[in-house]
């Protein structure tokens, strides 16, 4: 048995390796920008940039847009699928599926398509519209996660019996959901959150397509015309993800559980 | 994926609900008994679906059959049969199975160490978050960090010529089939671990203990009980991590530029209006990636649903 | 002919700060059935699994056979274990599941065929209908036989069971046990059961092994175990136990007085003095109602409740402070007690035991 426990730490160091790799190398030469040693000037750089600021501010704002449109859709129909429609359980689930079967540059050409100045839903024509289309296709991104956490927030809560309750107290559907249900599974719903707002701030194929000026545009910009800067802004990008990921690990402890007696 | 448990539920939280609800059927006899105010709770999510995933998607596989002029035509499907573009998708699914076996493999062995392999505590749950990140940490900044550890001036390239090695005259190169594979493992590994790790809590402690008083030593015990339990997830897992890598474009572009010419690259040269104007061409395209990435996903989860038929 | 098999000296194991075992000794013979029994986190699986090889032990040491066997692994140990959670391997059908540990051993395939059959017979499942089922398709009950007969086809050398029954119907837990435990002499393979469940282990064992938050409080055949309880605890854990709060009147002649009625004991610990408390306890069925068949002790009180449990009518009798709990026979022709009602109870003087906290 001993022999199995080194060769744990074997794997788990050349695991280490290979990950943390990349990351030291890129902070490294993010740090290098001067001949003379170690700076944060390509940090200083990228983060006085005023482009910077504004397509971080684009992509969060969309994010969040994006995050309240998804828990608007999700939140009700993984409700009603519980608790009154469970036969529309595999209809839904295979919904979720399709945003991991058609890769996303086939899901912006086909709205691109669909949505263009000749159709009756002419999206593309305005910047708004476009916006809009943007925040959508960004909704459907993150669909398959933001349902799965919804469905496992509403799972560990008894749905049921709380709804019963309310009712018996006078509560309707509305009432519920918004007073009863959404605050017991906040904190799923915020895991499903963060995890939407990490997909978006990276995202540059959808953006780049539809001529947005979002962040993953601006790190391939910047990409294409510096050096150093490329390199800050990847460990910034690194940095932020990893801080949603470690507030939904935080977060899912305070998460409410019913207790079965 | 329905079943009588969860209809025995909706009779008893919905009284007057008219009808027995069939647990049964497919999508239509679905539909049957399901009051009016239900639906109104699912609307939105359906023609959400409806509007940006199932249209655009339909719109594109029609457009595929579609001449310039809108007749009906298979000229498009037969297009895709050209040498670059076939080549194109001769290499997609190259880099796509490479990728995935190489990062089933991998994350096999670290998800196996980290969970069964007796490591301190933390360990795990520190794997499992940073998994979480890395899986989506694709795009230009992975590129970069690659770029910045193996490309011609990278921390690593720079390393090893200090002890001597020279990789790149030894014929390594970043930018290249091997270079973007080894990129791609960043987030496929991960997503590996992600995946695999329930399936590997599902294998009961008392199995080992059971085989290891009927005599069996650690390796016998996988090879005749672990891994054949483990082997529909991980053939699933497989599919699933070919789907993605078969999908991801903005690493590849961003390391490659466009010189390495895998479908979604080319893809978006035909979006962008780069190459020919040719719509038709362009959702062919796409329709042989949904195609591809399609068959993948079904496979994946044909074997998901066995596996969990054995696992009760 | 009793000849010892298993011996376990001072025996301790410790889980961090946690003394989960804190000293057994023991000592048991080729062919016995031993239970190990007690509540929760009283250290009897921690002992099986020590015995298994599972867990190593902080100190002390387990002899087979004369021989120490703490330094082997489990897989060297030839002992056969049936989980609780029956722990069959899914991805293989019940033959071969029967098959494993032979297969391990190297027996040629013909060979091996024919001990399976031969096993499924034993157990009930003959190889011809349930040899190529899956475990998934089979019951509770079924799986666990199934795993008896694979713990029991490479011929162990001892038996042990993890709580085997815990998981199965209670229907299926009676004749289960009874099953295995007729299994168990037909071979003749020493066993160690492990059990919460008091009626189980009085039931099946030749000896029973009392345990309570790390200690071995008795061991003993159950009848000893059942009627001598060395210790409070044995007394109350196994079976139940009526508890009367007396006061001594003399110590000389040895009367106490319990709610005001005085009576005799059959003898008291040394150093008693006039007016001390007194615990004074009796199995209820030591207690009758109604008029003294030649017992020594008889008491007034007033019935308090009644629960007909069909051939058993279980009765609790207020006599002031205290109550006692005694079970009578169904009578066709006599209705039970009322509430309230009068009554009177006797019982044997030698029946009370005043025992150690």
């Amino acid at each position: 048995m001993k022999s199995a426990k080194l060769w744990s730490w074997v794997i788990f160091a050349i695991g280490v390796l290979y990950f943390l790799g990349p990351l030291l190398a890129t902070v490294q030469f993010s740090l290098s920008i001067r001949r003379t040693g170690y700076s944060l000037d390509a940090y200083t750089n990228v983060l006085q940039s005023p482009v910077f600021q504004q397509t971080f501010l684009y992509s969060l704002t969309v994010g969040i847009a994006a995050i309240i449109v998804g828990l608007v859709i999700v939140v009700p129909a993984a409700y009603f699928v519980r608790l009154r429609a469970p036969q529309l359980r595999p209809i839904i689930e295979f919904v979720t599926l399709l945003p991991l079967i058609i890769p996303p540059i086939i899901l912006v050409f086909g709205y691109i398509r669909l949505y263009n100045s000749s159709s009756i839903l002419p999206l593309t024509n305005t910047d708004i519209g476009t916006n809009i289309l943007l925040t959508l296709a960004y909704v459907a991104l993150a669909l398959p996660y933001m349902y799965r956490a919804v469905d496992t927030g509403l799972r560990t809560i008894d749905v049921q019996t709380l709804t019963e309750a309310a009712n018996i107290l006078g509560a309707n559907t509305p009432t519920i959901l918004l007073r009863v249900i959404f605050p017991n599974i906040i904190v799923a719903v915020l895991s499903g959150a963060f995890l939407t707002l990490a997909i978006v701030i990276g995202e540059f194929t959808m953006a780049s397509l539809l001529n947005r000026q979002a962040f993953g545009v601006y790190m391939q910009n910047v990409g294409a015309n510096r050096a150093f800067e490329p390199a800050a802004l990847a460990v910034i990008s690194f940095v932020i993800t990893w801080a949603a990921m470690g507030a939904i690990q935080l977060l899912a402890r305070f998460a409410p559980k019913t207790q079965r007696i | 994926m329905s079943n009588s448990a969860d209809t025995i539920v909706a009779n008893t939280a919905a009284p007057a609900s008219a009808g027995v609800v069939s647990a049964s059927g497919g999508p239509l006899r679905a539909l049957q008994g399901v009051r009016w105010g239900d639906y109104l709770g699912v609307a939105p999510f359906l023609i959400f679906a409806v509007m940006f995933l199932i249209l655009p998607t339909a719109w594109l596989v029609i457009g595929a059959f579609q001449a310039n002029d809108g007749s009906f035509t298979l000229q498009n499907i037969a297009d895709l049969g050209t040498p670059q573009i076939l080549n194109s998708f001769w290499i997609s699914i190259r880099v796509s199975v490479a990728s995935a076996l190489l990062g089933a493999a991998a994350g096999l062995i670290i998800a196996l160490a980290v969970i069964r392999g007796k490591l301190p505590e933390g360990i795990r749950s520190t794997v499992m978050t940073f998994s979480g990140v890395a899986s989506q940490f694709a795009g230009i900044p992975l590129a970069f960090a690659f770029i910045a550890t193996l490309g011609r001036l990278g921390l690593l390239t720079v390393g090893l010529k200090l002890v001597g090695i020279d990789i790149y005259r030894a014929g390594f190169n970043l930018l290249s089939f091997w270079g973007l594979t080894l990129t791609y493992c960043y987030f496929q590994i991960p997503l590996m671990i992600l995946i695999i790790a329930p399936a590997i809590d599902g294998l009961k402690k008392e199995w080992s203990e059971a085989a290891a008083t009927l005599g069996a030593t650690p390796t016998q015990f996988w090879r005749y009980v672990g891994l054949p339990v483990l082997w529909p997830n991980l053939l699933g897992t497989l599919s699933l991590l070919f789907a993605n890598a078969f999908g991801a474009i903005a690493t590849a572009y961003a390391l490659t530029g466009s010189s390495l010419n895998i479908v979604p690259i080319l893809l978006y040269a035909q979006i962008r209006g780069d190459v020919l104007n040719n719509p038709g061409l362009g959702a062919a395209l796409a329709v042989g990636m949904i195609v591809i990435a399609a068959l993948a996903n079904v496979v994946y989860l044909i074997i998901r649903t066995r596996a969990e038929r054995w696992l009760k | 002919m009793a000849e010892e098999f298993l011996r376990i000296e001072n025996l301790v194991k410790t889980f961090g700060t946690n003394t989960v075992v804190k000293g057994a000794n023991l000592s048991f013979n080729r062919g016995e059935f031993i239970s190990l029994l007690g509540p929760s986190g009283c250290g009897k699986t921690t002992i099986l699994r020590m015995i298994a090889g599972f867990e190593r032990p902080t100190s002390g040491t387990i002899l087979v056979e004369g021989k120490d066997i703490t330094p082997l692994q489990p897989n060297q140990r030839k002992v056969g274990m049936v989980f609780q959670a029956y722990a069959l391997f899914p991805n293989m059908n019940v033959a071969d599941n029967v098959a494993f540990g032979l297969k391990i051993a190297g027996m040629p395939a013909e060979q091996r065929r024919a001990r399976v059959e031969e096993m499924l017979n034993l157990i009930g499942l003959p190889a011809a209908t349930y040899g190529s089922r899956f475990p998934f398709e089979m019951s509770g009950g079924q799986q666990q036989r199934v795993a008896l007969a694979r713990a029991l086809a490479p011929k162990p050398r001892m038996l042990l069971l993890d709580e085997p029954l815990s998981a199965l119907d209670a229907k299926i837990r009676v004749s289960l046990r009874q099953e295995i435990r007729a299994i168990q002499r037909d071979l003749g393979v020493t066993t160690i059961f492990v059990t919460h469940d008091q009626e189980e282990a009085l039931s099946i064992s030749d000896r029973i092994v009392v345990m309570s938050a790390g200690n071995v409080e008795q061991f003993d055949t159950p009848f000893q175990v059942y009627n001598k309880p060395a210790t409070k605890f044995v007394a109350t854990f196994v079976g139940t136990l009526n508890t009367l709060h007396a006061t001594i009147v003399n110590a000389s002649d040895r009367s106490v007085s319990v709610d005001g009625q005085v009576f005799r004991v059959a003898d008291l610990p040394g150093g008693a003095t006039n007016n001390a408390p007194l615990s004074l306890t009796m199995r209820p069925e030591a207690v009758s109602l109604g008029k003294p068949n030649g017992q020594d002790v008889v008491l007034n009180g007033k019935v308090s409740e009644v629960s007909f449990l069909g051939s058993v009518i279980r009765l609790k009798v207020d006599l002031g402070n205290n109550s006692l709990s005694l079970d009578t026979f169904n009578d066709t022709h006599t209705p039970p007690p009322g509430l309230d009602q009068p009554v009177q109870v006797s019982l044997n003087s030698s029946d009370i035991l005043i025992l150690p906290n």
